[in-house]
């Protein structure tokens, strides 16, 4: 259990103090993969550093397991950083190091025995599918098995919370996709506590069950994944849901009726909606903008459409009747 | 000066100083010069970790008042002219070696000379190191002695050996004056035939010698330093 009480962060800079976290406060549960979202410049980094204590909190508290971080002396926050360990967005390997020698490296810092170590840090590369990689330097590896080498390395000493910074955003978009399957498989067989930081939608699609969403330093939304997508509330969730933005059509025209169709976790899959409308009652309709995406086998997000006013009757009727779709005219 | 280079006098003169002086002089440079750099490195590895550390941002912040002064003291030593700085050191030779005079001795005052370059070296190879690398570390648990050891050391390894063989062949330049002092080498050999007796052929020889000697430093250097890096795929 990771819970952030009050927290804020100031810097002073040569500009003048700058408020990179205000008032934070979240909890993220054991066995959570955790999606913290927002644009660059939101505080995310600072945030994920403030629960490892590489960024000291300027007021607030940050307790993993019961205990309180900032109040640890330092030989203690160290030991205590052994159990919550970090990936990063440049992989930040050791380069003049072999990748056994890179996964070992955590282990050494605790006094494990050489050999110890190193069969440890052979399973781990198993475990990350590299285990031919044992020998190689990071330089000759490719991004995406760079960063499969730092999951090694921050899994060498068993921890109970991985923080991962920007992991994915060096990486193209099936590596990306590879790295978060692998993290998904840790969280679960390992049960290690996962918090993503990320301005990706599809990284926290892809593997989050629940997410906080920051605004200028704010937590403006959390929530499950699911609920925050489907009906995102704040003006900093819209824009990541809608990055095109939802409001950009074209006034009504004469005769016209249009109504927004929200898709809230339906099958629509399986279901040609519009098509059907029209087949089966007669009504024509334009669509003006959609915006939906799928998670897992449901659609989220919301559609405009535009009626002739005769037919509103008609289309609202049908439309209703869908399962999981919610309709209102505008 | 030059006119009578070749006269089969000064010929058969410098080939008699080349067997029978010469091969002592090589030694005592190559003796004076590694060992010099060594005591400098010794010194001089250190002061550079601490520059670096002791930094406010550093993996280990020192009072202020220590950095500065640290600062001071090295800028101070590196702008005395070697020539005189050898002469002022005098009494710290007398003390740790017995005399002023002689090739032993002039390894004092090419080591002070020396070190605070070395420290210089050093923190601009420190510097070169990733931070993020270094704030991986921290976020495993490193201690800041494990940081300096295990990551900023190590990961440095290649620029330090470019350095290092920097400081070898200043240092060997620096030994040449020392023949001015009384120390060995093929720098006293050039001064007492080329500069007090008029051997230009003999002082000649010596100046070749010494060309040598840093082509062999600078290429065995910088071929170490390429192997060692490990970033070049």
């Amino acid at each position: 259990m990771i819970e952030l009480v009050h927290l804020h962060k100031t810097f002073e800079t040569a500009d003048g103090t700058v408020e990179a976290l205000k008032d934070i406060n979240l909890s993220i549960a054991d066995g959570d993969i955790f999606g913290i979202i927002g644009m660059s410049g939101a505080g995310k980094s600072t945030l994920v550093r403030c629960i490892n204590m590489l960024e000291r909190p300027t007021s607030g508290n940050v307790i993993v397991g019961g205990e309180d971080m900032a109040a640890m002396s330092p030989a203690k926050l160290r030991e205590k950083r052994r159990s919550i360990t970090m990936i990063f967005q440049q992989f930040n390997l050791l380069m003049q190091r072999t990748c056994l020698k890179n996964v070992c490296f955590p282990m050494e810092l605790e006094g494990v025995g050489k050999k110890e170590a190193r069969k440890k840090a052979m399973e781990l590369l198993s475990l990350v599918g590299l285990p031919d990689k044992a020998k190689s330097y990071p330089a000759q590896l490719s991004g995406g098995q760079q960063q499969r080498v730092a999951i090694a390395r921050a899994l060498a000493t068993n921890p109970q919370v991985l923080l991962c910074d920007e992991a994915t955003s060096a990486l193209d978009p099936n590596t990306t996709h590879a790295i978060l399957e692998l993290i998904r498989d840790i969280n679960q067989k390992l049960g290690i506590t996962v918090v993503v930081i990320t301005h990706q939608m599809s990284v926290v699609e892809d593997i989050c069950n629940r997410v906080a969403i920051l605004d200028e330093g704010r937590v403006v939304e959390q929530g499950n994944v699911k609920d925050v997508f489907a009906n995102p509330q704040s003006a900093a969730a819209k824009k990541l849901v809608f990055p095109n933005g939802e409001e950009t059509v074209l006034p009504p025209g004469k005769g016209e009726t249009r109504l927004r169709v929200l898709f809230n976790g339906s099958n629509t899959a399986d279901l040609p909606l519009i098509a059907t409308m029209a087949a089966q009652h007669g009504v024509l309709a334009k669509i003006l903008g959609a915006s939906t995406r799928s998670l897992g086998a449901q659609a989220f997000g919301e559609m405009l459409i535009s009626v002739p006013d005769a037919d509103a009757e008609k289309a609202l009727t049908f439309l209703r009747s869908a399962e999981g779709i919610v309709v209102e005219e505008v | 000066m030059f006119s009578n280079l070749f006269t089969p006098q000064a010929v058969e003169e410098a080939l008699l100083i080349l067997k029978t002086q010469i091969p002592l002089a090589i030694w005592e440079t190559v003796y004076v010069t590694v060992l010099s750099t060594a005591f400098a490195i010794v010194l001089g590895l250190p002061l550079g970790v601490l520059l670096v550390v002791g930094e406010k941002n550093g993996v280990l912040p020192l009072p202020k008042g220590l950095m500065h002064a640290l600062g001071v003291v090295i800028n101070l030593l590196r702008s005395i002219p070697f020539l005189i700085l050898m002469i002022m050191v005098f009494p710290l030779t007398r003390l740790i070696v017995g005399t002023t005079v002689g090739t032993v001795a002039s390894i004092v005052p090419l080591v002070i000379a020396a070190f605070p370059f070395v420290a210089r070296l050093v923190e601009s190879s420190l510097r070169e190191v990733n931070p993020n690398i270094i704030e991986a570390a921290q976020s495993m648990g490193a201690t800041p002695l494990q940081i300096i050891c295990k990551v900023m050391i190590p990961e440095s390894i290649p620029s330090l050996i470019s350095n290092a063989t920097i400081a070898i062949t200043t240092i060997l330049g620096y030994s040449a004056m020392s023949g001015i002092i009384g120390g060995g080498g093929l720098g006293k050999i050039a001064i007492n035939y080329g500069y007090y007796r008029y051997k230009f052929l003999v002082m000649l020889i010596a100046v070749i010698l010494l060309i040598l000697l840093v082509q062999i430093f600078q290429s065995v250097g910088t071929r170490i330093a390429v192997k060692s890096d490990k970033r070049l795929k």
